[in-house]
């Protein structure tokens, strides 16, 4: 660790972790009652798990960015976090307003939270993704605006680099669009083109700048290849993704009440979304290709990979696959979404968090050079497992959408099967999805076992130093 | 290329074809929000839809539904169950909507279970009128057929 300030980190990496366990075992809950409804459906309904499922996954992941940001922050701008203290705070502030929402959901029925937290004064809930009342939504706010705070006043006091540059324009993006949640009017249409500001800005848009400077932190620290060089691409990658993306979110317009240009604007400009993503990949492997050394923490390079190729599929390919307006028209609203949701959050987000914590975690726990040998085997079998299962959950949840098209909406009105019909129909791939789900979550608890073995085994090299490659 | 591509290039485009493309956005918006009325018929957003609509998120519909193709892929879609259940007939659909409420939880082993949500006659008739308000709105004529 070379700024004792990037110490702060760990706690956001080891409760996004323990967010992340929570939310793939209401995963399971959920791929349960797909197939049994009965399963819990009075203690838990499908909607409660899936509010849990999607909102931890949200808060995960924001935990997981404000801990990549501590720990890259102070090492690019050179110089020491500037408030420590604030950022403790910070965490347990948004840890302890994240957990009490969580259990809101659990404890207290939905409608009865809504009255509990004075929804009527500005209502903000109710609504995909942005079901936490709105007092929960106002402290996401000022979690941000500490955490933006600290974080710009640190790197206008130091080193300027194109890494912290493209994160905090990122940061100050997913906290500026976060402001569109607080806008809903009784207009369904205007409250959903509006609600596409939080969501598509944010993971078709911010989103990927976040990644995208992590990613190529990563890089730098265990390729050893030029910055100047690492640079400069990203730059063009994320000005890509940003040219891309914004009207891109044309997409989402196309059959919520918008006008028919967005049929155009959304698919020229949303087709063109793979390419950073495709730049990404190209660059992590040539990245890797030609290192300058070899890093003795061989899992990170494998999550780094690992992230690039699982976010080209998830968010470029299954992606493209249901974009085009024609092709939507029949993919819209089915479990195709569902698909690409599942393999881009995951190769994009959950991936490059757990690549993060697999480069800091070691190094913040005193062994620069990465985990005991047995330890990066145990993560290195992890990873595959994941990305596997999460695989087969994908093309699952493809083959159930394709199917429920065939049956549901191809047909003429009188031949179609109605939406409970088709579903019955696909239980077998629906059971099938719930068995990969159950394999990736073993593959999380290797990844937590990762952590606590080896831990007595001398790592080679502890002062640092690199070993030359040879190639 | 490399050489004479340089760092100060690629910043250029990233925050000048950002801020260009936010531009073209903000744009196009502007003129989605002139053209909306004339598809949304807001007009018709009476009280009753207007609270429907709060019912529909009070009890996070959402969670389970899709309406307009967004949401959750566990229940059918309802922008266009007006047309499904109630054939066009506001009446008609009221009543089912109502009969449909009190029914739940169905007690069909099995079937994914739709909760009880204790909802009055009036509350069931604002929610058919967001629903019914819903259907009407110009949404380039999805779904491809009735069954969502």
């Amino acid at each position: 660790m070379k700024y004792s300030s990037q110490a702060v980190a760990k706690p956001y990496f080891v409760f996004a972790l323990m967010l992340f366990a929570g939310q793939i075992l209401f995963g399971l809950l959920m791929g349960t009652q797909y197939i049994y409804g009965d399963f819990l459906s009075s203690l838990i309904p499908f909607n409660v798990a899936r509010m849990v499922h999607t909102n931890l996954l949200i808060v995960w992941l924001l935990f997981g960015f404000m801990g990549a940001t501590y720990f890259l922050i102070p090492e690019e701008a050179e110089t020491e976090l500037y408030s420590p203290l604030l950022a403790k705070v910070n965490f347990w502030i948004f840890a302890a307003a994240g957990v009490a929402t969580i259990l809101g959901y659990l404890f207290v029925p939905y409608a009865e939270l809504t009255e509990l937290t004075k929804n009527e004064i500005l209502p903000t809930m109710g609504r995909e993704f942005l079901e936490m009342p709105t007092i929960s939504k106002v402290g996401i706010v000022i979690v941000c605006l500490l955490f933006i705070f600290n974080v710009s006043m640190t790197v206008l006091m130091g080193r300027k680099t194109v890494v912290n540059m493209v994160l905090i324009t990122g940061l100050i993006g997913l906290a500026v669009f976060f402001l569109f949640s607080f806008y809903n009017p009784d207009n369904l249409v205007l409250d959903k083109f509006y609600w596409w500001w939080v969501v598509h800005l944010w993971v078709e848009g911010v989103w990927e700048l976040i990644m995208g400077a992590i990613l190529a932190f990563v890089l730098i620290k265990v390729t050893g290849v030029d910055r100047e060089y690492i640079e400069k691409w990203l730059y063009v990658i994320m000005a890509m993704a940003l040219i891309s993306g914004l009207i891109g979110m044309g997409h989402h317009y196309f059959w919520i009440g918008p006008p028919r240009y967005w049929l155009w604007m959304g698919s020229i400009f949303s087709a063109l979304e793979p390419v950073p993503f495709f730049m990404m990949l190209m660059f992590a492997f040539k990245m890797v290709a030609n290192r300058a050394y070899e890093h003795k923490n061989q899992v990170a390079v494998t999550w780094a990979l690992g992230t690039a190729t699982m976010a080209f599929f998830g968010a470029g390919i299954w992606g493209f696959i249901h974009t085009l307006a024609p092709v939507n028209y029949y993919t819209h609203g089915s479990q195709i979404t569902a698909a690409h949701g599942h393999l881009a959050f995951f190769g994009a987000y959950a991936m490059i968090v757990m690549c993060i914590i697999s480069y800091a975690m070691p190094i913040l726990r005193g062994r620069p050079q990465g985990n005991s040998a047995i330890a990066q085997r145990i993560e290195k079998a992890s990873f595959w497992m994941m990305c596997l299962s999460m695989l087969g959950i994908t093309l699952a949840l493809t083959v159930a959408g394709a199917w429920s098209i065939a049956l549901q909406r191809l047909p003429e009105a009188a031949e179609a099967l109605s939406f409970m019909e088709t579903n019955q129909k696909l239980n077998p791939i629906f059971m099938a999805r719930l068995v990969f789900g159950v394999i990736f979550f073993i593959g999380l608890v290797t990844y937590f076992v990762s952590f606590f073995v080896g831990q007595t085994e001398k790592v080679t090299e502890t002062d640092g130093n690199l070993t030359p490659n040879y190639s | 290329m490399a050489e004479q591509f340089t760092k100060g290039m690629a910043r250029n485009i990233y925050y000048g074809g950002g801020l260009f493309f936010f531009l073209v956005l903000v744009g196009l918006s502007l003129d989605t929000m002139r053209e909306l009325p004339k598809r949304d018929h807001r007009e018709n957003i009476t009280p009753a839809v207007a609270h429907g609509k709060a019912l529909w998120e009070k009890n996070n519909c959402v969670g389970c539904h899709t309406i307009m193709g967004e949401g959750a892929y566990f229940a059918p879609e309802l922008a266009n169950v007006f047309d499904r259940r109630g054939a066009g007939n506001e009446v008609v659909f009221k009543a089912y909507l109502k009969a449909w409420f009190d029914a739940q939880p169905l007690a069909i082993p099995d079937r994914r279970k739709m909760p009880q949500f204790n909802l009055s006659q009036s509350d069931s008739d604002d929610l058919a009128d967001f629903l019914i308000w819903t259907s009407r709105i110009n949404d380039n004529d999805w779904p491809p057929n009735i069954e969502g």
